[in-house]
This record gives C-alpha cells, structure tokens and sequence, in this order.
C-alpha cells in the first residue's frame, strides 16, 4: 500500500472512519444529535473526497479491490443514497423516540459493505462486502425490538443471508477448483465443466441477493417488517452494490448465446412480468414497492447483457441513478407520513393526500411518473438509454417484455396516483416536515426532474468519469 | 425563438395561475384565457408575416442532450400551423366552458389544461423524435389528471383505459424510433433523433415494416381506429366539457398529423403496402362508428361515436395519400374539431338547463330555446357534411382523392356518411322537435354564449364557402410531404371513371 493507493481508497477510509468515529461518541455520551452529525458530515466528507481515486483511476489497490470510473460513480450514489437515508431516519428515529446512535453505525456499515462490493475485483472481496452488508442489515431490519414483523422480517433476512452466502462460498470453491485463481479475471479461462457450474451457483446467490425472480420470495416480507428507512436502505444501497458487483462479475464471462446469457434472459424477464403482475393487486405500499424494485432489476439486466461496453455502462449507470433518487424520494414521502402509530404503508394513508399535503403529493406524484418512466422525468431519460443499449444489441425479447410489462406496471403507480388525488376522508392534523427529511425531498424531487429535463450535464459528467474504465 | 414562446406560454401561465390561484381564482382564469388567445394571436402572426426560410415558415434548432443525438429542433410549415392556430382556438374555448363549470381546486385544474395545451403545440412543432415523444407523453398526464379529480362518474376506470391504451402504444412507437435510429447509425453513422436527417434511411423492408407499425399503434390509438378506439367514448363521457373539447376538438387531430408528418414518410414503402389495410380499417371505423352513433342516446357517446366515424374518413383520406385527399384531410380536421367542440358545448348547454343530455329526457327544445336550437341545427348539419359546411369540404375532397384509389372502398365509405345524415337528423328530430317535456327550463343562450357558438359557426362556414386561404396555406406542406415519399406512395392507374371524367391528370 502506498500513497496512491490510500488515495484510491479515501471515499472506503472516510466512511468506514466515521462508522469508528460514531462509535467512540457513543461510548463518551450517547446522544442521538451528535450520531447525525457526526454521519451526515463523515458522508459528505466521503463524497466529497471522490475526487481523489480519480487521478489514479483505474486502478487495482492491493488484488482484492479495483477503482475504475464505474465503480466511483456507483461509489458516489451509494453515498448519497446513504446520506439520504441517514437524512430521512433523523426526523423518523426521532417520532418514534427510538434511541437512533447505534443505527447509524449500522447504516454506515451497510455502505461500507455496498462500496467493498462495487469495488470487488476478487471473490474474497465479494464474499466480505456482501457479508458486511448482511450482518449491518439484520440489525436494522430488527431495530423496533417491539415489533413482530420487524423480527419475523429480521431472522428471513438472516436465513436467506446465510443461503445465499452457502451459494457464493460453493460456487467461489468450485471456480477455484478450476481454474486456480480467485480473481474476477479467472472467470475467462477456465477449460472444465465446474466453471460453469460455479459461475451458476454465483449467479444464484446474487439472484437471491438482488431478488429476481424465482429467488424474490423473501423481499416484500423483509420490506415489510423493516421499517421504512430500513426498507428504502435495502432497495437502494444493498441492492446497489450488489447489481454493481454482478455487473463487473458477469462482463467477463458474457458471450452472446452462452448458457449464462440465456440464463440472465431468463431472469430478467421473469422479473419483469412476475414483479409487476404481483404488485397489481397490492395494497400495501412496501410490499408494491418490493415488488417494483424485482421489475426495475429485471429491467436493469438487459444492460448486463448488451453488447457495446461504454453504452451499456452509461445506461446501467443512468438506470441506477435514476431508480435510486427515485425509490428513495417514495420512500421518504412514506417517512414523513409515518409516526410512532406505525409506518404509512397502506394504500389508504395516502388518500386526498394531494389536498392535505400538496407538496408531498407533489413530490410522490413525481416519483411514481419517474417510475412509471413518463418523460420530463429522471424515469424516461433512464429508460430510453437502457432500450437504446437494448436496440443496439438486438435484444428483442427481453425489450418487448421491458415495454410490455413497463405498461403493466403503469396501472399499479396510477392506481397510487389516483389515491393521491381522490377526496380525503378526514382531516387528521397535519405535522409539519422535519428540516432534514424536507432538504432530502427537495434534493431527490429536483434531482428526477433535473436528470428528465435536461440530461445533457450529468451524462457529460458520466461519460468523463467512463474514460477511467478498467 | 418564437415557436419556444409558443410553448412556454401556456406552461408558464399555468404555473404562475397555480400559484395566485390560492388566493383568488379569478387568476387563473384570466391567466389561462390570455395563454390560449396569445397562442392564437402569436400563430396569426407566424402566418401572416414573411417565412424566415424555407421550407419551414419558422424554425428554431437548439441543443439539448447531444450525447443521445437529440436535439431541440421546432419548426412550423402550414400544415402545423393551422393545428396550432386550432390549439389555440379550441383551448380559448375549453378555458371559457370551464370557467363556470369548474369551480373546484381552480388553479390546479387551469395548470394541468395549459400543460396538455402546451405539450399538443409541441406535437405539431417538433421535429426532433425524441422531442415529439416527449411532447405527446407529456398531455397524457394532465389529461389523465383533468378527468380523473373533475370527471364525471366512472372516471377512474375512464382514465386508466385512456392512459393505459396510449401508454403502451406511446412505448410500441418509442422503440420504433430507437430501432430507426439505430439502422440509420449503422448506415450513416450519424446517431441522430432529427426527422429530417432521418427522412431518408431505408431500412430493409420486413424491418421498415414493423417499424411503421410501431408508429402507426400509437397514432392509430389517438385516432381512435377501430380494434383501438375502445378508450374514446368512456374518456368523452367521463371528462370535464373543457377536456372533451381538448380531446375531441385538437388531441384526436393529433393522431393524423403524426401519420401525415412521421409514420407515412418515414417509411413510405411499407405505408404504400400497409394502404390497403389501413384503407380498411378506416372503412370498418366508418361503418361501426356510424352505426354504434345510431342507437345512442346520451348526447356526448353519441358525440364519442361520431367522431369515430369521422376520423375514420380521415384515416382513409391519409392513406390515398394524393393532393385532393390530403387538402380534404387538413379541412375535415379542422371543420370536424370545430365542429365537435361546438357540440361538446352544446351538450354542456343543455344538461345545464334541462338537467340531463339524454335524449330519452329530452325534446322540443326549439320551441323553449330557438336560439340554442338554432346553433344546434347548425353544428349538426355541419357535421353530417351539408355543403356550405366546411365538413362537406373535407368528405367530397378525401372521397374525391380515394375514389381513384380504390372506388369500392369509396362507396363503402360514402355509405357512412349516408348513415351520418341519419345519425344526426335521428338526434336533431327526438331532442329538438316534438312536444316540449315538462321540467326543462327555458333559458336561452345568454349573449356570451350565443357570440361563443356564432364564432365557431361561422369559422366553419368559412371553411366551407372559403376554403381557398387554407387550402393555399397547406399546399406547399403537402407538396413537401409527398416528395418526401420520392413517388412512393403515389397510386398509380387512375381509376377509368376519373380519368373519363379529365380528373386523373394531377395526382
């Protein structure tokens, strides 16, 4: 390790740095204030200290990690959805009179783990990122100790960790068996038949990790049970880094017709028709967002298997921007309306809501048109730079079921929409909006609508930040 | 830079009526109504002055995301500045009809018209694909929004249909244009959104055709052609007046313009194999539609089915593609948004003052409300093509224009307009004739409204006495769009019967 190295590593150090600094100002005092504010700053530290890998970009620190111009860029948004997070549970944490020090421990934990696995470049750094994720989210998801379905939702996680983490650790054993390496790299020469068999194990264990279908059972149980920053955390961060690690992961092994493409096909349009067909009939909004967040992956996947590299990195990298400011953005709407009675997950919770909080409404109005990929919303520009890939590559299928089963999906965000604008029932008593959730909404509703508007900066910014691709 | 004001207007004064519409909701009002006749003065003006250049009267070219090849591109010939000039009308006339039948969330409601109102002039001036797309998405949520807080029963279910059926034709069309551009790229490698670089690419055949087929889902859908149309009467029925004017007066004339600018000379090869299908679709939206207007009651479904019936006469009048269809095509649009707008109002008119448009509910009114009657008479005899009317204008013209390609589809379509004389007099004789029923007030029009509905008579009158300016005002458009097709698309052997006559010679 030497300095550049360090250099490389600065936005990884901050962050894991503030987690140890949250925990020795909770062992002086414990005090909820001084947690956020030592968070909130650490993360801005730590993005802004992303400026600094990029002059030596790319570039492999020590064989476990690899900084390139994707992984930075996913780097950032883990940040800053970590950020958001941490902005939202503030006001949250504080209704519910939860002592709120040791969860940003945890939540800066789960982002340290996102980031490692972005930055994965070797099976050992996979297996630690994915399980420093893992052990940070049990936490969270069984926070509220109170509560049932918090820790139904808790020891679910917990099973499907461990499964999946049997998966990966079998299917990293058997790559080894072949070709001698633990390197990413590896995956192109191997000469057996337990290549492939350990690439599919991987496969798995990432499929239930990101919750494609058939692997999905888990996720609308844990968003449930989870409390609404919790949720948002895990539909964002977690499933970041993990759909980052994937996609470094399955660049190299990705030939167009292998079994592992028409593996990825498969699961991608699964997803897609299954996670929308699902969310029709719900009522219940984390559950509707859960399955969502599968359809989104689903569509998410057709990057994975494009063709043209600097194309289809653009548009995984729109994609995810977009679905993260936007999930998040939902999420927070849905912060704000819980309190210590429960969280607003029910479809009725929203009702006339656009007349007794406009901009609430305003702002979910946005998000779900952002879903729904209406133009002028971070939604479309995200969903037409991924059927651009698509087209490029002549991916036929998996494009007619995007399109299809993206206006399945329409009806299910209309249908919260519609509640949105119906006539309130009552007038419950309006609280007023937390500084901290207020910033964040207001950053992330900019944010879909500035990225649908006028794209053209951001995508400058991307494509800069590609010439630094490994 | 002012084909952008023309755009912006509407927005801005939407928003800005939102904001001040709190406190009194006068301001939006009085917003919205300057926004739609500055569009009609500003359109007015764009056409009377000299062109900039040629071929487009006005064009603005501006950046906007070049990385994907898409730019800002607006220009306007006569053919899309007639429909602006339209927006322009028929918008003035929706924000009057909901001045007093809106009194609900004011502001809200003005700001989601002019949206719908701006992203329509952006259909008719964009000539960048992605541009376009956006435009024609952006009036399907405010639309959505407009009938599903003011509609009338059954308006959720209305609006879902509605934008369930244009959001996924909206995306069949998207990819089309993702697929066009690709080819094009491949050829050129010239990755570009623009129509007119992308006038020419040729792509092969069985690719062109799926493509124009994306295209022509998605204007088929707003024009409501038959398999497709299913979402039109249920949206009329449950929208707000204001709105049904919008959808039925510009939004549907949108769907013909997109065939007539995009689908039809992009991929003129596949258009002239399409023809014969697309000829019978129309013939079957003619028929059906007439023959479903036959046996409603309520005043807007039968206004809902009509219009069916018409767009169908334009869909075949699109796809003769010759001179005369398509000077007829431009005056149907035209005479039959005015037309049906004025009768959308009207239907408002009377469900007002007799508390129902049903016809079961209704009859003699010319006796208690001659004036009303009068004005009623008048749209309806415009909409069954009476001569003199600027309806009859565009029917005799499209007919003219397919009679020489296929004189069989011809008279199959004149027969639906037989049966629009019957659908119409059918509704003018049980609601207006006959003995008075007991309940119905006898309020006639007040001087508002009788100068409202005697501006819309009389355009359509012009149209139909005069129609000499508009014709001379899309000629050049029309000439341009068939060169665009490079003599594609041109029907060759002129029917016997024309050519006896000494009509086949210019076609």
């Amino acid at each position: 390790m030497n300095h550049a190295d360090y250099l490389s590593l600065a936005p990884l150090l901050v962050t894991a740095a503030t987690a140890v600094a949250v925990l020795l100002a909770i062992a002086v005092r414990r005090s909820h204030a001084a947690a956020f504010i030592i968070t909130a700053c650490g993360l801005i530290l730590a993005l802004l200290s992303l400026g600094l890998p990029l002059r030596h970009a790319p570039r492999g620190v020590t064989p476990l990690l690899l900084m390139d111009g994707f992984t930075l860029a996913v780097i950032g948004l883990v940040l800053a959805a970590t950020l958001g997070v941490a902005l939202f549970a503030h006001g949250y944490l504080a209704r519910l009179r939860l002592a709120g020090d040791e969860f940003y421990v945890l939540l800066l934990l789960v982002a340290v783990g996102a980031c490692v696995l972005a930055a994965a470049d070797h099976f050992a750094a996979l297996f630690l990122g994915m399980e420093t994720t893992s052990i940070a989210l049990y936490g969270l998801i069984g926070y509220r100790r109170g509560h049932r379905l918090g820790l139904e939702a808790a020891i679910k996680y917990l099973v499907l960790a461990g499964v999946t983490s049997a998966f990966v650790l079998f299917g990293i054993a058997l790559i080894y068996a072949d070709t001698g390496s633990l390197l990413f790299m590896a995956l192109a020469n191997g000469n057996s038949l337990l290549l492939p068999a350990g690439i599919g194990l991987l496969l798995v264990g990432l499929a239930f990790k990101l919750a494609f279908v058939p692997f999905h059972l888990w996720i609308p149980d844990v968003y449930e049970g989870a409390s609404a920053p919790v949720a948002a955390l895990i539909a964002t961060v977690a499933k970041l880094g993990a759909f980052a690690a994937l996609f470094n992961l399955l660049w190299s092994v990705m030939q167009p017709g292998s079994s592992v493409c028409i593996a990825v096909i498969l699961l991608a349009v699964l997803s897609m028709f299954v996670g929308n067909l699902l969310a029709l009939q719900q009522k219940n909004i984390k559950r509707l967002l859960a399955y969502s967040s599968i359809a989104h992956f689903g569509y998410l996947l057709v990057v994975v298997i494009a063709e043209d590299v600097l194309l289809a990195t653009i548009a995984a990298l729109v994609y995810l921007t977009a679905y993260t400011l936007t999930t998040l953005g939902a999420f927070g709407v849905m912060i704000q309306l819980s309190n210590a009675d429960g969280d607003a997950d029910h479809l009725e919770a929203y009702r006339g809501l656009a007349w007794r909080r406009p901009w609430l409404a305003g702002v979910m109005t946005a998000m779900l048109l952002s879903l729904a990929g209406i133009p002028l919303t971070a939604g479309f520009i995200a969903k037409f730079v991924l059927l651009s890939s698509g087209v490029d590559a002549q991916l036929w299928l998996p494009i007619f079921a995007l399109v299809i089963s993206s206006v399945i999906g329409l009806y299910y965000y209309l249908r919260i929409l519609l509640t949105l604008y119906r006539a309130p029932e009552a007038q419950p008593a309006s609280a007023p909006l937390p500084f901290t959730g207020g910033v964040a909404l207001a950053v992330l509703l900019l944010g879909v609508l500035w990225l649908g508007i006028y794209p053209a900066p951001f995508l400058t910014l991307l494509e800069h930040l590609l010439t630094y691709l490994r | 830079m002012i084909l952008v004001t023309l755009i912006g207007i509407p927005i801005l004064a939407g928003l800005l009526g939102w904001m001040l519409g709190r406190r009194n909701p006068a301001w939006p009002r009085g917003l919205a109504l300057a926004a739609t006749l500055s569009v009609l003065a500003l359109g007015l003006y764009i056409g009377l002055t000299p062109p900039e250049n040629t071929p487009w009267l006005r064009q603005v070219r501006l950046p906007w995301i070049p990385q994907l090849g898409v730019g800002m591109h607006l220009a306007v010939d006569g053919l899309s500045l007639l429909l602006v000039l339209l927006t322009g009308l028929l918008g003035s006339v929706a924000v009057i009809v909901a001045w007093r039948e809106i009194t609900d969330r004011v502001g809200f409601f003005y700001f989601n018209l002019l949206a719908a109102l701006a992203g329509l002039i952006g259909v008719f001036l964009a000539l960048d694909l992605i541009l376009f797309f956006c435009c024609w998405e952006l009036m399907l949520v405010p639309v959505f929004l407009l009938i599903t807080i003011w509609g009338q029963r059954q308006r959720h279910e209305a609006a879902i249909k509605f934008l369930l059926f244009t959001q996924l034709s909206g995306l069949l069309m998207l990819l089309a244009m993702l697929a066009l551009v690709f080819v094009h790229w491949r050829v050129t490698g010239q990755f570009t959104f623009n129509y007119v670089a992308l006038l020419g690419t040729m792509p092969p055949p069985a690719v062109a055709m799926l493509l124009f087929l994306g295209f022509f889902a998605a204007f088929a859908v707003k024009l409501h052609i038959v398999p497709v149309h299913s979402w039109a009467p249920d949206a009329y029925v449950a929208a707000p007046t204001a709105v049904s004017v919008v959808l039925a007066g510009i939004m549907l004339k949108a769907g013909a313009y997109g065939l007539l600018r995009f689908a039809i000379p992009l991929f003129p090869q596949s258009a002239e194999a399409f023809a014969p299908v697309a000829m019978g679709l129309a013939v079957i939206t003619i028929l059906y539609g007439a023959v479903l207007a036959l046996g409603q009651t309520e005043l807007k479904r039968w206004l809902a089915y009509a219009g069916i019936s018409h767009m169908g006469v334009a869909l075949l009048g699109v796809f003769a593609w010759n001179q005369w269809s398509l000077h007829g095509v431009v005056i149907l649009l035209l005479a039959h948004g005015i037309g049906t707008a004025g009768l959308f109002v009207l239907a408002r008119m009377v469900r007002e003052r007799c508390n129902s448009a049903d016809l079961r509910d209704l009859g003699g009114l010319w006796s208690t409300m001659p004036r009303l009657s009068a004005v009623a008479m008048l749209l309806m005899l415009a909409l069954l093509g009476l001569p003199g009317m600027g309806t009859f204008i565009g029917e005799f013209l499209v007919l003219l224009g397919a009679f020489g390609v296929s004189p069989l589809v011809t008279a199959l379509a004149a027969l639906g307009i037989i049966l629009s004389a019957v659908y119409t007099l059918r509704v003018l004789y049980r609601g207006w004739f006959g003995p008075p029923r007991d309940g119905q007030a006898s309020v006639d029009l007040s001087r508002g409204e009788t100068a409202l509905m005697a501006v819309l008579v009389g355009i359509i009158l012009w149209l139909g006495l005069f129609p000499q300016p508009v014709l001379r005002a899309v000629s050049p458009s029309i000439d341009d769009l068939r060169m665009a097709t490079r003599g594609l698309m041109v029907m060759e052997h002129p029917a016997p019967l024309v050519r006896l006559i000494g009509w086949g010679g210019e076609r």
